[in-house]
């Protein structure tokens, strides 16, 4: 029976961007509140992160990203989760997105954006909260 | 020497406080009050000196801004290359001393702006320089005779360096003349800002190339900016951000010198690059201890005769990790006080962060008000009329002290270690890192640290309305000149430079003449580091759990 098992998360940093303060700091904050969770390292493709997600089964694919590329990437990877029958894992976004992008990530597939001065415990309540996880 | 009575108290702080512990940002505890018994081994003579003489805890220059006002170069960039010198003809109008580029993430992982990772990318978070042409657009119409330009570009920075030369030859520029500085520092890449390209060996030697053709061609050029910005950015302490860099600097001149350079040969044009954050008197200690400890280092460890040699220049940014997405405005004041920091603390240089850039690139109005922060602390403050005017409080001379020792703890470490590339082979600096971004982060979610308007004093505000949004359709427009460029071009020229660096690349001939040839022939960018990419291989950090 799956529903015991601990969430898994995927921490994904997609695009050129190489900041990884932040993606760091979710993935350890996740992994002290109980969830399993794979860092996918810098610069992955849209691609390779699905894949990643895919192979994983992961339950939730965070992804962080703050150069300016969400709208170009984040669309094509929801696609991607969607096509490879993700369509259930949690989709969420943390990084540099302005207010007037949220909606079409949100249309695209986003079920939440935390913007900069969001705290790990908000994350990690929201994934809690909205988490479907296989029976 | 009288003591006064309860001297236990003023250590301890045993009245009633308004917190558990007062501590630096970085988490250095400190005492409610300094007095001359905190400073009892101190010597005016050894630890300080004037200004202008070694080991220049003071300043680097005897009379500091009464000479010469700091550079107020601000980091600008975005969109097109037409845009971006749009921008820096402003910020010239608008009283700015120097020059400072900023590159799209595609030029700076070096990859032209069709390329099929730049989706997305191109003109965001800088300037996209693809090729000769592009620099030249950029740089069109500036007084590069008598303004500076540093341009901030790590992995491909020899390449882009190359086009700055060679535009500047086509308009006449004497090289021995032309002065600026290149940031080029790829240590601190592996350590903190990850745009890396190929693995430590070859940059290195990219770098050291540099260094040397700098020497020889370039007299006037700084041919390296060693960082501690994005150390600090990433989340170090200011001990942390002081010992990676000036250890990442003491690793740079190992290997010129094993190259064969003599250390007075190139040690006058290294430069550096700090960060400054919000704790006022924890930054301006750093300024003053960076330049006390390289000055011994250099001195004594070195062996530098020529006292050029001796001097940490450095250049300034305030803290971008700082600024908020909640009432920005806030954001004014805290780079003014950074500012401030920057300025008591002695910097040659110094880029004030605008209000809006928790957000996006700055907006025209938000980057002047950046630049008149400033001019009001140059003409309205009275500080730069004094060198090192808080000389001598006993508060920061004992900080200056500790900073000093803590950074030495930190370079035993890291020759332990085997050196500092050795140490990033072993992930050491990016755990410290990790761990004090993670403190700092637990600090903040716990409220014993206090960011205005985010974890206290939060407010229903209205939104900045006006943010910078860079057109997609500029990636277009830059495909299509390297598409029009690409048939224009002498192919065969470009086809046999490429192979000629391609195959200095794999002997130990300096690559810069290589370079300059195929930047001649309107080689791209992407079509460089290609090759280079071929030779060199890419690298890939190790997971460090």
């Amino acid at each position: 029976m799956k529903t015991d098992r601990r969430i898994r998360v995927i921490v994904a940093k997609p695009g050129l961007d190489g900041h990884d303060r932040g993606a760091k700091i979710v993935a350890r904050a996740l992994r002290d509140a109980g969830m399993e969770v794979i860092y996918t390292g810098l610069r992955q493709t849209p691609e390779q992160i699905a894949n990643a997600a895919l192979q994983e089964d992961v339950d939730v694919v965070g992804i962080s990203i703050l150069s300016g590329a969400h709208n170009t990437i984040i669309p094509r990877l929801c696609h991607l989760l969607r096509d490879a029958g993700m369509q259930d894992v949690l989709v969420i976004v943390g990084g540099i997105v302005p207010d007037g992008d949220i909606h079409g990530l949100k249309e695209a597939g986003v079920a939440a954006v935390f913007q900069p001065g969001a705290t790990t415990q908000e994350i990690v309540d929201f994934i809690r909260s909205h988490v479907k996880q296989a029976a | 020497m009288g003591k006064t009575a309860n001297s236990g108290d003023r250590k301890a702080g045993t009245h009633n406080e308004r917190q558990e512990k007062f501590t630096t940002l970085s988490g250095v505890p400190v005492q409610p009050l300094y007095t001359q018994e905190d400073l009892q081994d101190f010597s005016y003579e050894s630890d300080l000196a004037d200004p202008g003489e070694y080991p220049y805890t003071r300043g680097i220059h005897r009379t500091m801004y009464r000479g010469k006002l700091w550079t107020m170069r601000q980091f600008s960039g975005s969109g097109s290359p037409e845009d971006t010198n749009q921008r820096l003809q402003y910020l010239l109008k608008q009283g700015q001393t120097g020059l400072s580029i900023a590159f799209d993430l595609p030029t700076l992982m070096g990859y032209d702006s069709d390329h099929a990772l730049a989706g997305g990318e191109v003109g965001k978070c800088g300037v996209a320089v693809s090729s000769l042409e592009d620099m030249e657009t950029l740089l069109a119409g500036l007084p590069l005779e008598r303004v500076t330009t540093s341009m901030t570009i790590n992995s491909p920075a020899a390449i882009v360096w190359a086009m700055y030369l060679v535009a500047a030859e086509k308009i006449g520029a004497d090289w021995k003349q032309i002065s600026g500085t290149l940031q080029n520092d790829i240590l601190k890449e592996y350590i903190a800002q990850k745009e890396y390209i190929f693995p430590p060996a070859p940059s290195m030697r990219l770098v050291v190339d540099s260094i040397i053709f700098s020497s020889r061609e370039t007299p006037r050029w700084n041919p390296i900016s060693i960082s501690g910005y994005h150390i600090r950015e990433a989340g170090s302490t200011a001990v942390q951000e002081l010992a990676f860099t000036l250890r990442d600097g003491m690793e740079y001149v190992d290997w010129v010198r094993r190259a064969g350079l003599d250390v007075d040969e190139f040690a006058p044009r290294l430069s550096f690059f700090f960060n400054s954050h919000n704790d006022l008197f924890e930054e301006i200690a750093k300024f003053r201890a960076a330049r006390k400890i390289w000055a011994k280092v250099m001195r004594d460890r070195y062996g530098a005769k020529d006292p050029r040699s001796w001097l940490c220049r450095f250049h300034t940014q305030t803290a971008g990790c700082s600024l908020t997405a909640q009432q920005p405005y806030n954001n004014v004041v805290r780079t003014a006080i950074q500012a401030l920091a920057g300025v008591l603390g002695g910097t040659q240089s110094l880029h004030t962060n605008s209000l809006d850039e928790a957000w996006a690139l700055p907006t025209e109005h938000a980057a002047t008000v950046a630049l008149r922060t400033q001019q009001v602390i140059a003409h309205e403050s009275g500080v730069a009329g004094v060198a090192d005017p808080l000389g001598g409080s006993y508060f920061l001379e004992k900080l200056t002290l500790d900073t000093e020792r803590a950074c030495y703890e930190y370079f035993d470490k890291i020759d332990a270690l085997g050196g500092m590339v050795a140490a990033i082979e072993k992930g050491f600096p990016q755990k410290e890192i990790h761990e004090a971004a993670y403190t700092y982060q637990r600090e903040v979610e716990r409220k014993e640290k206090i960011i205005v308007g985010v974890n206290d004093f939060v407010s229903e505000e209205d939104r900045l309305v006006d943010i910078l949004v860079i057109d997609e359709a500029i990636a277009k427009r830059q495909q299509e000149k390297l598409a029009a460029l690409k048939k224009k071009r002498d192919k065969a020229r470009v086809l046999q430079t490429l192979d000629a660096l391609g195959g200095a690349s794999g002997t130990d001939q300096n690559l810069m003449p290589y370079i300059l040839e195929c930047v001649r022939a309107y080689a791209t960018l992407g079509e460089m580091c290609d090759v280079l990419r071929k030779v060199f291989g890419t690298y890939e950090e190790p997971a460090f759990g």
